[in-house]
């Protein structure tokens, strides 16, 4: 008897929790999604945020770049997020995208700089390395050995191979899977950038577009290049574990780690605060995010938080974001960006 | 001379003690590794538990924080209590005149100590004009020295502490200030960007709204659907295809089932984003098959006696399924619901899809408000670079350890119950 009685109970809450449809009238929080690289920044000022405003706390979801803008492009309304955070620039597909959905007025917002760092064990002695043996190290395909303008599938199995300068060392690197805008950066600015440094190489990117970004995009799978995950922390302790592996994960592990991990130098420069700072790291990418401009006077809060997160003590250079790791642009680019904030520029591309 | 039989009779014997070493083999085999993973994870997470304080004398100066003296609440939580906790430190070490070391100075302090000082003062608003010991956290970087995290032998540059700070740190314990002390934060807070501010609670509260929502629906839908199909169903083509069917989906992984909440209850429905009530909806959907064999399983194995005679002294099918068999299967039932509920307690993947992945401060208040939950928070602290949510996912782990475990002798009880009243 009685568990006929709490089935019929359980059922009829259930059913009563079924039928109950929330009204979606209004949302009194902030809905932020985006980017992985720009979730320990973003959460960093929406604590502040919430706890030093009358606000609530936004919420910030880790949905990755390119997830991030879909949710974002996909309508105007409260069900929709009101910022996306990117480690990219958006693309042209994307904002004609948000475009069909009638998200019209995008405003953009560059917040900072992040190192991509290539660190080993400090076990290990340190590299210097350049563009050019990176590519070698780990494109798929490279020029000839020998000689001449030929391809031939990477036959590099030592540093010393690549570069005599370097130790006699196996190439085994860590480093992000696919899905990571931390690997696209990478892959962008030091693999093609060392891929750029051959003549005929360069010559063909006028050509033939398609077979140069091919050539220079593309990461070895035969075991030296190792996807590691998405988590940096990981790709630091199996450094510690293996003195001979090289890791590539972002400036803000390298700098919490310090006392484990040494980055290498890249083109004669270290991976430090200020060389990423004033851009003679060669390895380092713009952080973004976009704002809805038709939500900002809807969601409540939006303008505080916009002027909270383009404030001087949150990223300014001794602001609290660059406490986290987050490289600062020049003076003259935040005030340009913080001054387009106030007067919500529309993004035009 | 031993006969032939003697012989195989101490063959047969050696294989039946050579059988009994393989399983306990086994099963010390499988304490092993439990027990090599209980270890690691207390003994990098049991450090948690403490957290670094320091005493601090704090002159609740009202000239700083209600000038006029109106008493007003509003104007009081916007006060700069930061600027207190500055003077105070400045004070304690009034030698420091320098603006940079001012700066490293402040730095031992964690961002959360204005915060402290502002809930008490809010609390106790007769303290404005007094001088009050106050123990504030200290920053993540102060509580990793004083657990060993951070070893004092690296060189300067390589330390997040310099060695200016260091005699700072050691001043204040040679005072008796700097102590450490049980971790309420972690117990009472939501998640914070500061390993030293950070708290389990917003998540625990967040599991258990969603496994509410998830045991609420998928219990009596599950009971219902394997009393229908194995007690009065009708064994046609129909339901030999719903039953393949049920078994598969016992099979789909669960991020498929993500992508199922995110178009129909979100998209179609119009439920919000990131809550516990379509959390709840979406592991209920990956339960409910695991629910229903379970309970098939556990109906079968009632004897069809029972049925019989019951229905032999005139009662309805339905009464002698409600009365006699139901009850006798309630504790097999049970041990599936467990399995499913415990299954769901662990899962990630589909969370992503509807947004619990997420950075959630407040502790959510109904299935309606943005959560996150226990493994989600487990997967969001491991991938922060600060050293000390290293020894906070551990110690999330064993929380979550412990739920389950809490969970799990709930359901033993609840089972010897129904055993011992059947």
């Amino acid at each position: 008897m009685k568990i006929k009685k709490l089935v019929v109970l359980a059922l009829a809450t259930s059913s009563l929790a079924m039928g109950f449809t929330p009204a979606q009238a209004a949302r009194d929080h902030i809905s932020i999604v985006g980017s992985s690289t720009v979730y320990p920044f973003a959460t960093v000022v929406v604590e502040r945020f919430g706890k030093t405003t009358a606000f609530k706390t936004p919420k910030v979801e880790s949905t990755g770049s390119g997830g991030g803008l879909k949710l974002f492009c996909a309508g105007v309304g409260i069900e929709h997020p009101d910022i996306t955070n990117a480690s990219r620039r958006i693309k042209k597909s994307e904002v004609e995208k948000c475009h069909k959905n009638g998200v019209d007025e995008i405003v953009e917002v560059k917040i900072g700089y992040d190192g991509i760092a290539i660190a080993n064990s400090k076990k290990a002695t340190k590299f210097s390395l350049e563009l050019r043996d990176l590519f070698l190290a780990l494109a798929k395909n490279v020029p000839d050995p020998k000689g001449g303008e030929r391809l031939v599938e990477n036959p590099y199995k030592t540093w010393k191979e690549v570069n005599s300068k370097l130790p006699n060392q196996k190439i085994e690197v860590l480093g992000p899977p696919p899905t990571s805008g931390t690997r696209d950066a990478f892959v962008e600015l030091a693999l093609e950038g060392g891929c750029k440094t051959f003549k005929w190489i360069k010559a063909m990117k006028k050509k033939d577009k398609k077979a140069y970004k091919r050539l220079c995009h593309t990461v070895r799978e035969d075991g030296a290049y190792i996807e590691a995950g998405e988590n940096d922390n990981l790709i630091v302790q199996k450094l510690q574990a293996n003195p001979n592996a090289l890791g590539v994960f972002g400036f803000s592990f390298l700098d919490q780690n310090l006392d484990k991990v040494q980055g290498s130098s890249i083109k004669g420069v270290n991976p430090l605060f200020e060389s990423i700072a004033d851009g003679s790291y060669p390895i380092s990418r713009p952080l973004y995010f976009y704002v809805k401009k038709a939500h900002i006077n809807v969601i409540p809060g939006m303008k505080a938080y916009l002027k909270e997160f383009t404030s001087e003590k949150a990223w300014g250079d001794e602001g609290y974001l660059s406490d986290r790791g987050l490289i600062p642009m020049p003076k003259a680019e935040r005030n340009q960006f913080s001054d387009d904030v106030k007067h919500l520029k529309k993004l035009d591309m | 001379m031993e006969s032939s039989m003697d012989k195989r009779l101490k063959k047969r014997y050696a294989a039946d003690r050579r059988f009994r070493i393989y399983g306990l083999s086994a099963v010390a085999i499988s304490l092993l590794f439990l027990s090599l993973l209980f270890i690691s994870i207390i003994g990098k997470g049991y450090t948690a538990f403490q957290q670094t304080s320091v005493l601090l004398d704090v002159y609740i100066d009202p000239e700083m924080l209600d000038p006029e003296g109106t008493g007003d609440r509003a104007l009081l939580s916007s006060a700069d209590f930061g600027a207190l906790i500055k003077q105070a430190m400045r004070k304690a070490f009034p030698e420091v005149t320098a603006r940079r070391d001012k700066r490293a100075l402040y730095r031992l302090l964690s961002s959360g100590a204005e915060f402290e000082l502002r809930n008490q003062v809010l609390a106790h608003p007769e303290q404005i004009g007094t001088e009050r010991s106050i123990w504030v956290p200290a920053d993540g970087s102060v509580d990793m020295l004083m657990k060993g995290a951070i070893s004092r032998d690296t060189a300067e540059s390589d330390r997040p502490l310099k060695d200016k700070q260091l005699v700072w740190i050691d001043a204040l314990s040679s005072q008796n200030r700097l102590k450490k002390k049980f971790n309420t934060t972690f117990f009472t807070a939501g998640d914070s960007r500061d390993p030293e501010l950070a708290g389990i609670w917003g998540a625990l509260v967040g599991s258990i709204l969603t496994l509410f929502v998830t045991l609420l629906l998928s219990f009596p839908i599950g009971v219902a659907a394997a009393l229908y199909l194995e007690q009065f169903a009708p064994r046609n083509r129909w339901t030999d295809l719903i039953e393949v069917n049920i078994n598969n989906l016992a099979a789909v992984p669960s991020i498929v089932f993500g992508l199922l909440g995110l178009a129909v209850f979100i998209n179609f429905f119009g439920f919000p984003r990131s809550a516990p009530l379509v959390g709840g909806l979406v592991l209920s959907l990956m339960t409910l098959p695991t629910i229903i064999i379970a309970g098939r399983a556990a109906l079968k194995s009632v004897s069809p006696s029972i049925y019989e005679a019951a229905l032999g002294v005139g009662a309805s099918p339905m009464q002698a399924v409600m009365h006699h068999v139901l009850p006798m299967a309630m504790p097999g039932i049970m041990t599936g619901t467990i399995i499913g509920m415990a299954r769901a307690l662990g899962e990630t993947a589909p969370l992503l899809m509807i947004g619990m992945v997420a950075f959630i401060v407040d502790i959510p208040g109904s299935i309606l408000d943005s959560s996150t939950v226990l493994p989600v928070q487990i997967f969001l602290w491991a991938d922060s670079p600060e050293r000390g949510f290293m020894e906070r996912t551990s110690a999330a782990i064993m929380v979550l350890l412990l739920f389950l475990i809490i969970m799990n002798a709930s359901a033993v009880i609840l089972r010897k119950h129904f055993e011992r009243h059947r």
